[in-house]
């Protein structure tokens, strides 16, 4: 087993905010490794750090084979780094952007792989449009298009979806993994949950500490959570005064039904009890990952205060 | 709702005053440059030059070649620097600006003052800047009849009114007619590439990072000097290209003398548009917003105008408002210009300037290397 991300330690504040807290993470090399956590939780900066974008004040790793901060320019060199906002030349045409990245990188057929780059993308017949002009998801497969022109080993994609349909989502993400099956190995952030399901395996992140890590299966049995599902006439509605109850870390709507969800089976009884009668019918249903992420980041807030 | 809300009004005027103050550089510029610039220009520019530097052949040694020194002195115009001893040496002092004043004193001066015939000093004015030269020259005009009046007493002393024991020969060296353009269009050269290049320059950068593509040139292995030179070369083609059409018009259109001096012209053309690109980059990497690029080019552009010698005399200035002028490249690159056109200096007479220029376009580039993060730290 190669590791493609080996890093231990990781220490990074700005300021007096302690943006990235002892964060370790191995990525084994040819594994989509998704990285989760909320808003803020310091997902682009521990991604900044393995490219070599940001210096750790503490820490040290290895991001294939060469070291994070010593030899931070042979990283860079081996790894496509796709930023969160659209960072391409709007001002250039689709292939003037591509070819400019071919040139940076001392790339040789640099024509021919400008070529097959926008064959692959289906964009051939755009390659003179100016990259602004194209639509949201379309701008996101040219960024990764982009970032893997040079072949490098490692990818790290920064929410690379965010903002994107359903569909180009999907597309964007079928390439991810014929990517991965070539060999390369990808962590990507994401806030999207059956994305997170599509990774090989994930590793959440919250108030820069990492909290959990593991296949989905592995992270949700980890939890010890235990959900139940009710439906019934506007069970829906009921989230609010289950969420109060005692026991009951999470109660979420889903449709028309709610998932009450905590790791005290008596405690959960108990807080549904008052509607366990009919109309309304219960089943236990399997956690899903979103259900672990809620009660994650409701325990690391409670951590910090 | 239609019509007009006072209190939509109030809502967008609040909104924008707290954007405004939550700009410090912005903020902090729109406060300290008319309180800099009105102390730094308010006292520093000033159009009736005094004590320019003169320099003096005396080619006699005698008590009335002491009182017209004495005299020159006394006028307040004049501050004598130099002691020259051959014709020769006294041009190359006119020619590479040490002095703004020759005086020739000729050796049979005190003969022909005793026996009233024709009396003449040479004095020869460096009119490049013809508005610099204007006032003393006026001042000259007094002399014959004051500086001697001590001296010629008892027999030699004139009865009556009499008329000047000598008379004043005046050159205006290098613009003998004062045209004023022959001054100011080799000068706008200066100004129009210190414009363009630093402010474009400036921008270029700012824009990578304002539009967010700088994370990917930083992720990229693109070396700091990589990124300088590829974003600066296509605008030294711009500056080129600006200095030919400036020059061909300062031909044809403004008459402009060609004097000359063309290795030191393209020396000092090549070293300036490198410079002002540097300062533009060096802007670039302390400025974080386009804005505040902008912002402070123009800061570095005012005093350019302003304290260079473009518009007013530089030696009008006092010693303090010069020295911030000699740490302006424009100042030494319009010496270089006029001195090249006007004056048709060599390289001999124009190293110092060009060595200053050289050592702007040395600090100027260390530092924005320095300054320049290959990360986002």
């Amino acid at each position: 087993m190669t590791l493609a991300i080996d890093v231990r330690g990781l220490n990074k504040s700005f300021g007096d905010k302690h943006v990235v807290n002892d964060v370790s993470i191995r990525v084994e090399a040819g594994r989509i490794c998704g990285f989760l956590g909320p808003n803020g939780s310091g997902k682009t900066t521990t991604l900044r750090l393995m490219c070599g974008l940001l210096t750790p004040d503490s820490g040290a790793g290895e991001v294939l084979g060469f070291d994070i901060i010593g030899q931070a320019e042979e990283v860079k060199r081996r790894t496509g780094y796709m930023t969160q906002k659209f960072s391409l030349y709007e001002d250039l045409t689709l292939a003037e952007n591509l070819a400019f990245t071919a040139r940076v990188y001392g790339l040789d057929r640099r024509a021919a792989r400008v070529d097959a780059s926008l064959e692959r993308l289906g964009l051939t017949s755009r390659r003179g449009q100016l990259a602004g002009t194209l639509s949201g998801g379309w701008k996101q497969r040219l960024a990764l298009a982009n970032a893997t022109l040079h072949e490098p080993q490692l990818l790290l994609l920064d929410e690379p979806t965010a903002g994107v349909d359903p569909k180009a989502r999907r597309t964007f993400w079928d390439e991810i993994h014929a990517l991965a099956a070539e060999g390369l190995t990808v962590l990507v952030s994401t806030h999207y949950m059956d994305e997170a399901e599509r990774c090989h395996e994930i590793a959440y992140i919250s108030y820069g500490r990492l909290i959990a890590r593991g296949t989905a299966a592995e992270v949700i049995a980890a939890s010890g959570l235990i959900t139940l599902r009710g439906e019934g006439p506007e069970a829906d509605r009921l989230a609010h005064r289950l969420a109060e109850a005692p026991g009951v870390e999470t109660a979420a709507a889903f449709g028309a039904a709610i998932h009450v969800s905590g790791e005290d089976r008596s405690a959960l009884e108990a807080a549904i009890a008052p509607w366990r009668q009919p109309p309304y019918r219960w089943t236990e249903v399997a956690p899903t990952l979103e259900d672990v992420f809620i009660q994650l980041m409701g325990r690391s807030q409670d951590n910090v205060s | 709702m239609s019509g007009f809300s006072l209190n939509r009004v109030l809502a967008v005027l609040i909104k924008e005053f707290k954007q405004l103050t939550r700009d410090r550089i912005t903020y902090a510029l729109m406060l300290a440059i008319p309180v800099i610039q009105l102390i730094l220009f308010g006292y520093a520019i000033n159009t009736e030059p005094r004590h320019l530097p003169t320099a003096v052949l005396a080619q006699e040694n005698s008590r009335h070649a002491r009182s017209i020194v004495a005299a020159l002195k006394n006028s307040a115009y004049f501050d004598l620097v130099a002691q020259a001893r051959s014709p020769a040496e006294l041009d190359r002092m006119l020619r590479t600006g040490d002095v703004q004043f020759a005086v020739t004193i000729p050796g049979d001066f005190s003969r022909r003052v005793a026996r009233g015939d024709r009396a003449q000093i040479l004095v020869e004015a460096d009119a490049t800047d013809p508005s610099a030269t204007s006032g003393a020259v006026a001042a000259l005009a007094a002399l014959p009849a004051q500086a001697l009046a001590h001296d010629l007493t008892g027999a030699l002393a004139p009865r009556g009114q009499p008329p000047a024991p000598f008379e004043v020969v005046i050159h205006r060296r290098y613009n003998p007619e004062a045209v004023t353009s022959y001054n100011i269009v080799p000068g706008l050269l200066g100004i129009i590439l210190s414009l363009t290049l630093v402010m474009m320059t400036a921008l270029s950068v700012t824009r990578e990072t304002e539009r967010g593509t700088m994370e990917t040139l930083l992720s990229t292995p693109l070396e700091p000097l990589e990124v300088m030179i590829g974003k600066l070369a296509p605008y030294v083609m711009v500056g080129l290209v600006q200095t030919a059409i400036i020059l061909t018009m300062a031909a044809t259109l403004f008459h402009v003398p060609m004097g000359g001096g063309w290795v030191g012209l393209a020396a000092g053309i090549g070293l300036f548009i490198t410079g002002s690109l540097a300062l533009g980059f060096l802007i670039s990497t302390v400025a974080r917003s386009q804005l505040q690029a902008m912002q402070m080019s123009f800061f570095y552009i005012l005093p350019s105008i302003l304290l260079s010698g473009f518009m007013f005399p530089f030696r009008g200035m006092p010693a303090w408002a010069q020295w911030i002028g000699e740490a302006i490249p424009v100042t030494h690159f319009l010496r270089v210009v006029r001195g090249s056109l006007l004056k048709s200096q060599g390289l001999a007479d124009q190293w110092r300037e060009l060595a200053a220029l050289t050592a702007f376009v040395c600090l100027v580039t260390a530092l924005a290397m320095a300054r320049y993060r290959r990360t986002l730290d």
